[in-house]
Formats: structure tokens, C-alpha cells, sequence
């Protein structure tokens, strides 16, 4: 039996569907990589440089094009996975344009949405001038201006972590995971870009899970003067400058405190995605109360689903970093490619 | 606290517990940080005040002070630092290097200036 | 500031607000402190609007100060109310209009409690059959008056004969609103606008011609706190509460403050007396006081009525600044005349006076 006869489909084509068809590809399979964006790459798209060596974000995006490169693969774009069912031994793709595929295996990686930071109300997004999230940020850092809404440079600006995650008020109970370090990797990239600018976090734990973290935490309050505040940032509004103010407690002090701020950053968590959630519903696909799909084994079946032939890979089962993505896609791949060989 | 306790009223305005950033002192915590670079690593874990030989009889929270440094709160720490017994415990136990034991005696300098205006 | 971004949380929290026939429930505070803003409502609803608005006299207190203030239990408070909806469904009315926003936090926490708990509903049924042998339906719709007002509002402006305009200089009066806590702070979903960005005042003075301030501490507690005010010594815990508020929208200048709460309204306008004998502080242009009037005192203003009338001279700081910039005449030889002509008690130490 040929390897090469096999066809796989691979939902959403940002880090892990880009990692998971380029591993698949590479092991003689037929591929179709499917995107319902016009260009593949996901969320990495917008990011400028990346936790925790702040790397430009352009190396993994080249990496992952490269990956793709492969004339095993066929990407279609533009076109979004609508249901995925069984028939018989084989996987039905039906695609938002109407059409249909028929796959030997299947993969979803259709990701995360961040935070829609509008709901958090009492922070004022969409209202307050100067009150943006972390990936706004990341494109003034693409376009080297960080600047208020109209043209001053800040002197100070506010990060809040947990923005949509480890919040029941807007049903997110999870840890996004990846916030707490991307606030202090873009606090050191302000503190680099505007030295006079001070920077302050405001956390409700530091969670620096990953591999050169802590170390990451420890050299923005060595060499970049970072300051760090514990507490929930109750409410912002703004003065008669137009200057932000926010309430916070300074709970290691046991106080409640205020401060004025330029620019407050709201550093917004993951959510399953909506495409993810509509595939999910129309596929009678299981999801967890964190609202993430719902994988066969918490700890030794974290790619597998119910359905017999479909795995799962990257942010839709979790919120989780690049490393961890693409990881966890290759492990999709071995477990797709396992199945193959067994059937 | 404004007026007096004794008006026709029988009460006042009571006082702010607020921490006002924007109108806060930031001279002790400049003092400290210029001589003392490492006062800027404390991650406010309290290893510190529990080996504290001092914290242990009288009211004194060095992992305390340090926010309180921090944020320019520099009354409520004007008997605290004068209680240290420079016995160096903290300095032995701190995960992140701060030099504490020189942090209070920074602390104690740097208040006894500010009250004499020479900050 | 955009104002885009307040119109998307205000199309988030649209309620039902009826359109006629309404069982008025009175609140304490206000037909004592400022009578008029109660009766203009009733005025207002019935001659100018062309409403049905039902009072029953036997309506009472709902206990709600009680109740906050740890001497009324929630069983019997639940009773109380559930007697008012008794006299509402015995008059054949099924939509409440609750002139305080006590009550209206009140009578949100009850039909909340009543729909996670329905044990509690069928026991206040049978509490209050015990206690007075009346029954009662829930009713379809509560809406607090300044739902009715905000609902009205450009109709109200249609009839305008003034406007929230400084006459001498032709720009719009700086209005701060101030919304009471238990308006949608406990239960967002029944204030128009929500809790973070209540439009229900917003709204009227927009649609009447004045601009809204939104200050830092908008948000914040008048400093009622029940508890806190009903013992004397503990009452610098609600001056503190006003003053930050004061001084927070001192710099703006406002020209007034309209407020949907019976305690917000009388604290806030008391407190500045207050603060002005303890400290000698005022945070008005010119060293004068900023009026605070109810919003049915602006609805009544603004359709022309007589300041005397409504009852502007029964609050601490006067608002005769306020008459001037706006362009209406009212002497203010006559603020303590009564009915036949004789002369009332004037109150001293008035401020703008
Ligand atoms: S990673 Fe940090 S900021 Fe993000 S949700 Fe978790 S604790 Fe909050
Ligand atoms: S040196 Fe001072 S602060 Fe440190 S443990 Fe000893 S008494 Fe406490
Ligand atoms: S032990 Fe070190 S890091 Fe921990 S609170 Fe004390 S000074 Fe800060």
C-alpha cells in the first residue's frame, strides 16, 4: 500500500494546519490545506516579534511558508470548512463555497479568536481614545509608531493582563496562557522603543509557564525597568486631558490605588473561534466547558476526537504558544498517519 | 482629615486610603533603586518577611515596605524601618538577589533625608 | 472620546419600557426631601403626555432603607412588595413605574429571586395571603420613572419651551449625570444603557439640548450606603463618596447635575452645604454650589413650568445661576410664598441663594 494514495484535509491554515500539512506532505501524502482567509498564516500574520527571544515573527512565518511549499500540498483560500461527516470509511469535507471533498483523514486546526475587547465594558474599548489591545499594539510596533490617537508620544502606558480569560463575568473561566509573557515581552519592546515611557503591568498572577519566561519577567524589571502591579483593574475613564485614569487595589499593598496613563493596552485572551464553534455544532463534535473542542483523553489522546478519522490540532483545543502549536500539530499528524496505516 | 472632629455635624470627611499615584513621593524609591539596582527584582513573594527576625515581634513587613517604596507611600513606613536588627536572614533566603538587608538600611537613610529635605 | 463606542453598549441594553398604563409606586425620600419632582411626574405623564398613570393610596413604603439597613428581613420585604403588586393587579394593571431607585433595585432583586427561585415566590403567595388574604400577579413589565421620562423624551423636547442652553453664550449647559447604584449596578440588563455607560439620562439631556460630562469617577457611589447614613458618626463615609465625585468633576464646570436617585439626588445637593461649613469648599463656577435637580425638575423646566412650582427652592443649592444662563424668569422674592399669599419658614444657609 502506497503512503502517497492517501488524502488528508487539514481545517484552517494559521501555525498549526501550516505545520500539520507540511508534516503530512513531507510523508508522501496528498494534502488540501484549506483557509477561509485570502492568505494562509492565522493570527501570526499581524505579530511583530515574538516571546520570549523576541525574534521577528517573520522567521516562523517564513519557516511555515516553506513548510507549505510542497506540491503535495493544494491550499485553497477564501473558502471556510462548513461540516465534516463520516461516510463509511471515508470523511466528507463540505466547504463554504457549496462544494465537497472526500478525505481518507482529516485535521482541524481552525485556532482561536482573541478576546473581543468590547465586552470587558468598564475598560472603555471602542469609547476612550487611547485604550487599545495587545494586538493593536503589535501593529504599532510594524509600523514603528507608537503614538496616543492624536500623535503624542505616551509618557505612560498600562497593560492589563487576563483581559477575556480567568473571568466568569464574561464566561471565560480558562487561562489564555500566552498573555502574561506577551505583556512583558511588548513591556520591554516599549521601554526599548520609548525609554521616557514608563511601563506598568497589571497582573493577577505572573504565569510563566514556558521555557525562558521567568527569565524573560526577571530582565524586564533588571535592565527595563518594568513596573509591576497586582491587581484587577477594576474601571478606566478619562480626565479632562483626555488622560486615562484607572482604578486598581494594589493588593501587596493592600490599597486601593490610581493612575493616570496614556495608553492603557488590554492584553486579550483566546476563545474558541466562531468558524471553529460553527464546524464543531454542525459536525456534532464535542467541546469542553471551556468551549475548545473537546479532545478523546485529557492527557495521552490530545489530538484525537470521537469521530473515527478526524484529529485535532493546535488552539482549537486549547489556547496554547507557537512552540506548543506546532508540537501538538506534528502529533496530529503521527496520530492521522497511525490511523492510515491501521485501516 | 479636614475640620475638626468636633463640629456641629458630628462627623467629618473621612480620610483617603487611596494610593494617588500621579501625586505620590518617588524620591525614597529613586534613592534606593541608584545605589540599590537590585531593589528593582523583588517579585513580592514574602520570603523575605517570614525569615524576618524583626517581623516576627513588631510590626514590620519588609516585602510590605518594598511596594509601598514603590508606589511613593513613604509615611506608614517611618517607625517600620527603624526596627530592622540587621541580623541578614533575608538576604539569605530572597529567590531574586535583592540585596534587602541593604534595602533597609537604604530605606531608613532615605527617610531620615526626605525629613530633613535633603532628597 | 467616541461616541460610536457608547452607542454600541447602549443597543446592548435596550429594555421594554410600555408605552401607557402604569401602576405608580411613590418613593420616601422624594415626597419628602423634593414633593414637586413627584408631582411633576404625575403632571407631566397625565397633561402632557396623555398617560394613564394609577396611584393607589394605600400603596406604603417598601421597606427597601429597612431592608438595607439590616432591620427589615428579605421574607418580609418580599411580602411588602408582593401587597403593592397585590393593589396593581387588583386596579388591573401590569405595568409597575417606580419612582425610587431603591424600590426599583428592590423590586429587581425580588422578581430575580422569584425566577432562579420559584419556591420563594409561591411562599411569598402564601405569606402575604396569611398576612392580608390578597393574591397577586407578577407583573409583565417594571420600569423605573426615568425609564418612562427617557422613553418620552423627545416628545418632551418637541413641547420645549426652554432649552439645556446657556442663553448669553448659545452653547449647550455642561450637564453631569449621576445614575444610582441600584438602578442597573446590581442587575445591568434592567437599565437603559446598562451600569458602565447608563444612557437613561444621557439620553434626556441629549434630546434637550445640553452636553454630558464624563468625568473620571462618573461611576462612583453618591456615598448614600444606607447603614452608613443612618448612623451619625458614620456619616463621613458618605461625604467622602460626594466629595470625590466633587472634586472630580470640578474642573469640568458643570452647570448642573441631574440624578435618577432620590438619595444620590439629596445627598449630593445636602453634601455641598455640608462640605462647604466643614472645609468651605464649593465646586461650582463663581464659588457657587452645582444645582442638582431630578430629572423630572429638567423635564418640568424645560415644559415651561414654574421653578416655585416644581419645587426647586426646597433644595440646598439654589438654582437660580441655572434660571439665568437658561433664560427663564422667576422671582426669587416669591420661592416661599405659599398657595394664598402668606409667607412660608425660609430655610437659612441656602447656597446660590
Ligand atoms: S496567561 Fe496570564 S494574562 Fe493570560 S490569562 Fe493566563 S494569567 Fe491571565
Ligand atoms: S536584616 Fe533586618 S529585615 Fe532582614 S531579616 Fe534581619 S531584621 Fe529582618
Ligand atoms: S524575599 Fe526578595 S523577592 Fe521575596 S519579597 Fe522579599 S525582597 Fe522581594
Amino acid at each position: 500500500m502506497s503512503v502517497a494514495s492517501k488524502h488528508v484535509v487539514v481545517a484552517g491554515g494559521g501555525v498549526a494546519g501550516m505545520e500539520a500539512a507540511g508534516a503530512l506532505a513531507e510523508l508522501g501524502h496528498r494534502v488540501t490545506l484549506i483557509e477561509k482567509e485570502q492568505k494562509p498564516g492565522g493570527h501570526l500574520k499581524q505579530w511583530h516579534a515574538l516571546f520570549p527571544d523576541r525574534r521577528p515573527a517573520d522567521e516562523v512565518r517564513k519557516y511555515l511558508s516553506r513548510r507549505i511549499d510542497n506540491r503535495n500540498i493544494r491550499l485553497f483560500t477564501g473558502v471556510g470548512v462548513d461540516k465534516i461527516r463520516k461516510e463509511g470509511h471515508e470523511l466528507c469535507i463540505e466547504l463554504s463555497d457549496g462544494s465537497e471533498l472526500t478525505a481518507d483523514a482529516a485535521i482541524i486546526a481552525t485556532g482561536f479568536d482573541l478576546f473581543d475587547a468590547h465586552r470587558k465594558e468598564e475598560y472603555g474599548y471602542g469609547i476612550y481614545d487611547n485604550v487599545i489591545t495587545s494586538a493593536e499594539l503589535e501593529d504599532m510596533f510594524n509600523t514603528g509608531k507608537i503614538t496616543t490617537a492624536d500623535g503624542r508620544t505616551p509618557s505612560r502606558i498600562g497593560l492589563i493582563h487576563c483581559v477575556g480569560s480567568r473571568d466568569e463575568k464574561v464566561n471565560n473561566n480558562h487561562c489564555s496562557k500566552v498573555c502574561c509573557v506577551t505583556a512583558v515581552k511588548q513591556a520591554i519592546e516599549v521601554r526599548q522603543k520609548l525609554p521616557g515611557c514608563e511601563v506598568f503591568c497589571f497582573y493577577m498572577d505572573m504565569r510563566m509557564y514556558g521555557p525562558y519566561y521567568e527569565e524573560l519577567y526577571r530582565e524586564s524589571q533588571e535592565q527595563h525597568n518594568v513596573n509591576y502591579i497586582r491587581g484587577k483593574v477594576s474601571e478606566a475613564s478619562v480626565n479632562i486631558d483626555n488622560r486615562l485614569v484607572i482604578k486598581v487595589e494594589d493588593t501587596l499593598a493592600g490599597r486601593p490605588l490610581r493612575m493616570e496613563l496614556d495608553m492603557l493596552v488590554l492584553m486579550v485572551g483566546m476563545e474558541m473561534s466562531k468558524a471553529g464553534t460553527r464546524l464543531a455544532e454542525a459536525s456534532g463534535l464535542d467541546r469542553g466547558i471551556n468551549r475548545f473542542l473537546e479532545t478523546g483523553d485529557h492527557h495521552y489522546g490530545n489530538n484525537i476526537s470521537h469521530l473515527k478519522g478526524l484529529f485535532y490540532a493546535g488552539t482549537c483545543t486549547a489556547p496554547m504558544n507557537i512552540t506548543d502549536t506546532i508540537s501538538h500539530a506534528r502529533a496530529a499528524v503521527a496520530e492521522a498517519v497511525r490511523y492510515l496505516n491501521t485501516r | 482629615m479636614s475640620g475638626s472632629t468636633r463640629n456641629k455635624f458630628g462627623f467629618t470627611v473621612n480620610r483617603s486610603r487611596l494610593i494617588d499615584y500621579d501625586s505620590s513621593d518617588r524620591l525614597v524609591r529613586e534613592y534606593i533603586t541608584s545605589r540599590e539596582p537590585s531593589f528593582r527584582l523583588c517579585f513580592a513573594c514574602g520570603g523575605c518577611t517570614a525569615a524576618c527576625t524583626a517581623g516576627h515581634h513588631a510590626p514590620f513587613n519588609l516585602r510590605r515596605m518594598n511596594t509601598l517604596i514603590r508606589r511613593g507611600e513613604i509615611d506608614p513606613l517611618r517607625d517600620e524601618v527603624t526596627r530592622c536588627m540587621l541580623c541578614g536572614k533575608c538576604l539569605l533566603v530572597c529567590p531574586r538577589g535583592v540585596n534587602t538587608r541593604n534595602v533597609v538600611l537604604l530605606a531608613a537613610e532615605a527617610i531620615r533625608k526626605l525629613d530633613r529635605n535633603e532628597l | 472620546m467616541k461616541l460610536e463606542g457608547k452607542k454600541r453598549i447602549w443597543a446592548d441594553y435596550q429594555k421594554e419600557i410600555p408605552d401607557d398604563h402604569f401602576f405608580y409606586v411613590r418613593s420616601c425620600i422624594r415626597q419628602t426631601f423634593f414633593a414637586g419632582s413627584e408631582q411633576y411626574f404625575l403632571k407631566i405623564m397625565r397633561d402632557d403626555l396623555g398617560k394613564d398613570v394609577f396611584e393607589d393610596p394605600r400603596h406604603t413604603t417598601c421597606t427597601g432603607i429597612g431592608y438595607h439597613g439590616d432591620v427589615v428581613p428579605f421574607e418580609t420585604i418580599q411580602t411588602v412588595v408582593a401587597r403593592h403588586f397585590a393593589l396593581a393587579t387588583e386596579a388591573g394593571y401590569k405595568n409597575i413605574a417606580i419612582s425610587c431607585v431603591t424600590s426599583f433595585g428592590i423590586y429587581s432583586e425580588i422578581l430575580e429571586t422569584w425566577k432562579h427561585f420559584p419556591e420563594t415566590l409561591e411562599r411569598t403567595r402564601e405569606d402575604l395571603l396569611k398576612a392580608t388574604g390578597r393574591t397577586f400577579e407578577v407583573p409583565e413589565t417594571i420600569s423605573h420613572t426615568s425609564d418612562i421620562i427617557y422613553k418620552f423624551r423627545d416628545e418632551i423636547a418637541r413641547k420645549a419651551k426652554y432649552n439645556l442652553v446657556d442663553l448669553s453664550t448659545g452653547k449647550p449647559l455642561k450637564v453631569v449625570e449621576h445614575i444610582g447604584c441600584h438602578y442597573s449596578k446590581m442587575f445591568p440588563k434592567y437599565g437603559v444603557g446598562g451600569a458602565e455607560f447608563p444612557h437613561v439620562l444621557v439620553g434626556m439631556v441629549e434630546s434637550w439640548g445640553g452636553d454630558i460630562i464624563d468625568y473620571p469617577e462618573r461611576r462612583h457611589c453618591c456615598g448614600f450606603g444606607f447603614r452608613q447614613y443612618l448612623v451619625q458618626a458614620n456619616r463621613g463615609y458618605s461625604l467622602f463618596a460626594s466629595r470625590k465625585k466633587f472634586e472630580s468633576m470640578e474642573p469640568y464646570r458643570p452647570d448642573m447635575i441631574i440624578a435618577n436617585c432620590p438619595g444620590c439626588t439629596m445627598f449630593m445637593d445636602r453634601w455641598q452645604y455640608t462640605i462647604r461649613e466643614i472645609d468651605g469648599i464649593t465646586y461650582g463656577a463663581d464659588d457657587q454650589g452645582i444645582p442638582v435637580l431630578t430629572y423630572e425638575e429638567v423635564a418640568g423646566l424645560i415644559l415651561g413650568y414654574d421653578p416655585w412650582e416644581i419645587g426647586l427652592q426646597y433644595h440646598n443649592v439654589q438654582s437660580l445661576p441655572l434660571l439665568r444662563k437658561m433664560g427663564i424668569k422667576a422671582d426669587p422674592t416669591k420661592r416661599f410664598l405659599a398657595k394664598d399669599g402668606s409667607r412660608l419658614p425660609e430655610p437659612v444657609n441656602l447656597m446660590n441663594s
